[in-house]
């Protein structure tokens, strides 16, 4: 099979104009692919980069040298160099994405907020929130909540919405950045149990996972980040 | 994605006498894109706004805009009487203080109906119905339909202006600060109204601001602007999450989280 997505020569400084004008490096020479049902790990040391490349996988970085081709709507797309409105396509259609923070409009139910990817891909509300209403409850997030804006739940129960409303739509690729930094061991698990159930669909799973365990038990590929951010 | 733009503009510069307004903005907006114009006050967003929206006649540069028709119109070559119509039809202008996007000495369903009007509907049971509709989408509630606006709160009147600017379907909408001078939590509902809305209807829009949340959670797309010029654009959350020039990095670095 082919890649779905591929970065090649990622290079990326930081400059500091506030600050001084310092320059900080955190990705030189990066590259990476994987191919659908592939589920490719970022290891390394905190500050390798490894947030950084999964940031510029999603557009919501530029590097400042190299490409990212995406196969989407049956074209390959450099990302880099791809407008604003194409990327906005792509993370509609093609590659979903978990953050390390959950970050919404502040009055939508929790419900919405997770079938919003769903909404926007066209599919009809009652669908959307059903599967919405779906993940919620494997993430044993309580029903009395869904109607709530996630604005107001502890930091463990947004990290769950935001990984509900990563998968919800179903994308071809996901990237995942830390989804289970906050969770308990049982919703760990249920994280575990949907990137499984993600790679046999064939979707390319890129992520960053703190702990061993979770890292053991999806990953089919490592890439090894070093500090001066190769990859 | 071979779509043409809904509005294009090209080297679009406004003097004031020997003070630059605006200088030397191109871009192109796309049917259901939602563009966001950041800088400080004096930055000459407002400018820029009101030569798009026809309302100021550039010293230099064009805007053209693609009709109903697809035809891609010169707005500033069209006569007075057709750019007023195309004002009518086509646009919505949603102005920061809602006073000046209303008409205060009418009721509210009668801002929300005159609209309609004025692009030729007659059916006195059809306008009022529709207005009532409106005034529900944005959360006001029908039994104040024959109210004065005088008697509405901000966040109140700010819905109320865009329903008015809503209600005759118009394809592209100019919004400047539409939530400038609003209680944060306010502010909050009108966010969330105006996603859903712009979303539900497919709209497009340029919208003024000097606040970064607004831009990251209603824009696609930002553009910078420093003393008339822009400095930097692209992808809102890239922008603002990476940004590149000193001046956007000093504004993203005086908010708190934008």
């Amino acid at each position: 099979m082919n890649p779905v997505i591929a970065a090649s020569g990622l290079a990326k400084t930081y400059v500091l104009h506030v600050q001084g004008g310092v320059a900080i490096p955190v990705l030189a020479e990066a590259s990476l692919s994987a191919e659908p049902g592939d589920c490719v790990v970022l290891h390394g040391p905190s500050g390798a980069g490894k947030s950084t490349l999964l940031r510029c996988l999603y557009g919501n970085c530029k590097p400042d040298q190299g490409a990212i081709l995406v196969w989407h709507a049956g074209a390959e797309i450099d990302i880099v160099a791809a407008e604003p409105r194409t990327i906005i396509d792509i993370r509609r259609r093609t590659i979903g994405y978990v953050s390390q923070f959950l970050r919404v409009i502040p009055r939508v139910p929790a419900l919405d907020v997770v079938a919003e990817p769903l909404r926007a891909q066209g599919r009809p509300i009652e669908a959307a929130r059903a599967r919405a209403a779906d993940l919620l409850a494997r993430l044993h997030i309580p029903e009395r909540l869904w109607s709530v804006a996630p604005a107001t739940f502890s930091g463990g129960e947004q990290q769950r919405v935001n990984i509900a409303r990563g998968f919800a739509g179903g994308h071809p690729i996901l990237l995942l950045d830390e989804p289970t930094a906050s969770l308990d061991a049982d919703n760990r698990r249920v994280v575990i149990s949907l990137i499984a159930e993600a790679l046999e669909r064939k979707v390319a799973v890129i992520g960053v996972f703190h702990d061993d365990e979770v890292r053991a038990a999806v990953a089919t590929h490592t890439v090894t980040m070093r500090a001066e951010g190769t990859a | 994605m071979t779509e043409s733009p809904l509005l294009r503009a090209r080297g679009l510069t406004r003097h004031y006498g020997a003070r630059v307004g605006c200088r030397d903005v191109s871009f192109d907006l796309y049917p259901g894109e939602v563009l966001g114009v950041v800088g400080e006050s004096g930055s000459g967003k407002t400018t820029l706004l009101e030569c798009l929206s026809g309302r100021l006649e550039p010293s230099a540069g064009t805007v053209e805009y693609q009709t109903r028709d697809g035809e891609m119109v010169d707005v500033f070559a069209l006569s007075e009487s057709r750019r007023r119509m195309l004002a009518r039809t086509d646009w919505g202008a949603v102005r920061q203080n809602p006073r000046d996007g209303l008409r205060m000495d009418v009721s509210a369903g009668a801002n929300v109906g005159e609209p309609l009007m004025a692009v030729g509907a007659r059916h006195y049971g059809a306008i009022r119905r529709e207005a009532e509709a409106w005034l529900g989408r944005v959360e006001i509630e029908g039994d104040r339909i024959d109210d004065l606006p005088r008697s509405f709160s901000g966040g109140m009147l700010q819905r109320l202006q865009i329903a008015r600017n809503l209600v005759s379907k118009p394809r592209l909408v100019f919004m400047d600060e539409p939530t400038g001078g609003l209680d944060v939590s306010v502010q909050a509902k009108l966010l969330d109204l105006l996603h859903r809305l712009v979303a539900d209807l497919g709209l497009s829009a340029i919208i003024v601001t000097h606040d970064l949340a607004v831009v990251r959670l209603l824009a696609h797309r930002i553009m910078v602007m420093r003393q008339g010029a822009v400095v930097e654009e692209g992808l809102a959350d890239q922008v603002l999450d990476d940004a590149h020039h000193p001046y956007t990095q000093l504004l993203v670095s005086s908010v708190p989280m934008p």
